[in-house]
């Protein structure tokens, strides 16, 4: 039915997704082509973090499907699964790294439970990743002597450590300085370009993302609101895409998770 | 008061089925923890580390509550045996009692409280801060390696405990039956090894503290790995272990029993 050697290493078909009968995706199509640089915009609570668990294959849509390197996810059996997994590396909204093993044992971690390299071929590549992102010096940290930030700079050492075909970030730029955030940008487009990767970025962050990006999607309401080149949407005029770039909390996009009218709630604390 | 009725009836209804999913659910990740045997003890030294964090940090109060039970047994038992003029019998009872009941079930009591609780919450938290989702988005099994390590160490602690707790017990009632209140030593030692059959105690005792291992590790880690990913969630799971454990191992101690005496 699908073309396996397709120029998109993913792609989500009329995806529709909800928990406990309240959907949150209705409907999202997308495409991420081989080799590129695709962000997921949307407010907060739109399902962004959802739809990478969806492409993870930790939740089961209700309908449509997400097809990795042309395999319906949710068709895979366990096994099936797995594999598809070792050609993703995801890097955790909040981190996610394991609290009870050092720094390097935490980037070390997906090298040592997937291949049988000796120790000193660890070592190296567990210090060019922790390079890259800055922290060789804190190696022998544990996770809970790190600061937010960097914490999650290890999390994207460990979300890169076997040069995954597919690395997906959530939120890579949440609680970063202006300096570690340039450096996560470059890093981000050089490891996609230098693996041959293909890369999802999901993020709040116009402006950092607009500047190293090749395509957007805009998420709003459960389905695809807008979606182009940064260029393409710096120049559109359309009213989400307007509100986004310039951070305006009325407009389309809803700031609010949906509830009854603000005056009538308060008032009706002074009636009772 | 009848308007009530229904409701109760749905309450009641409702807490039997989440009772049989939670059973249902318990026996799928002990089927699960079998299916990756081979795997998890390809890596001994997870194993290694929690026998260490489980058993090895509970040997102390296992060991000093022994010590006290036993010495509890030997001021009892002497109470009652003089007055049968049978004081020498001193050796059997406190044995029999340790081997056959106190050991593996006081054992799996402070194993809950002690090694149990700290499973279940150490699981809970990691499930709490996406440890394990991270683990299943890097294609490692968190039953294999979270799951199953904790659970075989359980498993050959648990009877290893029980064997140190009856045997400290022992020294504690010999420590109060005969340096202070004088039994003879030769009697003491004599009768116990006359009547403490291989068969019927000690392999029973062991097959009971294999039986409470697996209960209780397995009630400890499915809690954890059930619990609601909050810190009210691991909280309450963490008391639902000792007390599921504790009811656990009372029930199923008196089932054994009854077919060990039966048999
Ligand atoms: N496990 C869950 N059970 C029930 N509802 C959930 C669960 N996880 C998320 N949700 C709901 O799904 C919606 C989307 O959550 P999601 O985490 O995908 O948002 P997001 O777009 O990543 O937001 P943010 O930018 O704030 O991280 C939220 O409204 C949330 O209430
Ligand atoms: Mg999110």
């Amino acid at each position: 039915m699908h073309n396996i050697m397709s120029d998109n290493i993913v792609e989500i078909d009329n995806l529709s997704f909800g928990f406990k009968g309240r959907l949150l995706h209705k409907g999202i199509n997308m495409v991420f082509p081989r080799g590129k640089v695709v962000a997921i915009m949307g407010g907060s609570g739109s399902g962004k973090t959802t739809l990478l668990r969806l492409i993870g294959g930790q939740l089961k849509p209700n309908i449509g499907e997400v097809r990795v390197d042309g395999e319906v996810v949710h068709k895979q059996s366990i096994d099936g699964l797995y594999q598809l997994r070792r050609k993703m590396g995801m890097l955790f909204q909040f981190g996610a790294l394991f609290t009870d093993l050092s720094v390097f044992e935490n980037v070390a971690f997906p090298i040592r439970e997937h291949t049988n390299l000796p120790e000193s071929m660890v070592r190296d590549f567990v210090m060019l990743k922790l390079n890259a992102v800055g922290l060789r010096g804190a190696q022998s940290l544990m996770p809970t002597e790190l600061s937010g930030g960097m914490a999650r700079r290890v999390a994207l050492a460990r979300a890169v450590a076997l040069d995954p075909q597919i690395i997906m970030y959530d939120e890579p730029f949440a609680g970063l300085d202006p300096i570690s955030m340039g450096v996560v940008c470059n890093l981000i487009r050089s490891l996609n370009d230098a693996l041959g990767a293909t890369t999802i970025v999901v993020t709040h962050d116009v402006h950092e993302t607009f500047s190293f990006v090749d395509y957007v999607y805009f998420v709003s309401g459960g389905v695809v609101v807008a979606e182009g080149t940064p260029d393409e949407l710096r120049k559109s005029d359309m009213p989400f895409v307007h509100q986004f770039v310039h951070g305006e909390a009325d407009g389309p996009v809803p700031f609010h998770y949906p509830a009854p009218d603000y005056k009538k709630e308060m008032l009706r604390g002074h009636d009772a | 008061m009848l308007k009530g009725l229904p409701k109760a009836l749905a309450g009641l209804g409702n807490r039997t089925i989440e009772g049989i999913w939670r059973i249902g659910a318990g026996a799928r990740l002990f089927f699960y923890i079998w299916f990756y045997l081979l795997e998890s003890f390809k890596r001994p030294r997870l194993i290694v580390r929690e026998i260490y964090a489980t058993g090895v940090l509970s040997l102390l109060i296992i060991v000093v509550s022994a010590f006290f039970v036993g010495m509890v047994l030997g001021l009892q038992g002497y109470n009652t045996l003089q007055k049968y003029g049978s004081s020498e019998a001193i050796g059997v009872l406190v044995a029999l009692s340790l081997v056959r009941e106190l050991g593996p079930v006081v054992t799996a009591l402070l194993f809950a409280g002690r090694a149990g609780t700290a499973i279940t919450a150490e699981i809970g938290l990691m499930k709490a801060t996406e440890q394990l989702s991270a683990m299943e988005m890097m294609a490692v099994s968190p039953v294999a390696r979270v799951i199953a390590p904790r659970f075989w160490a359980g498993f050959i602690s648990m009877p290893i405990l029980a064997a140190l707790f009856s045997m400290v017990g022992v020294l504690g009632g010999y420590f109060v039956a005969v340096p202070i209140i004088g039994v003879d030593a030769g009697a003491f030692w004599s009768q116990m090894q006359a009547s403490v059959d291989f068969r019927d105690d000690i392999v029973n005792g062991i097959i009971k503290s294999l039986v409470f291992g697996v209960v209780c590790t397995l009630i400890a880690l499915f809690e954890g790995y059930d619990a609601p990913p909050t810190a009210e969630g691991v909280s309450r799971a963490t008391t639902r272990t000792v007390v599921n454990s504790s009811l656990a191992v009372l029930g199923l101690d008196f089932i054994l029993t009854a077919f060990m005496i039966g048999a």
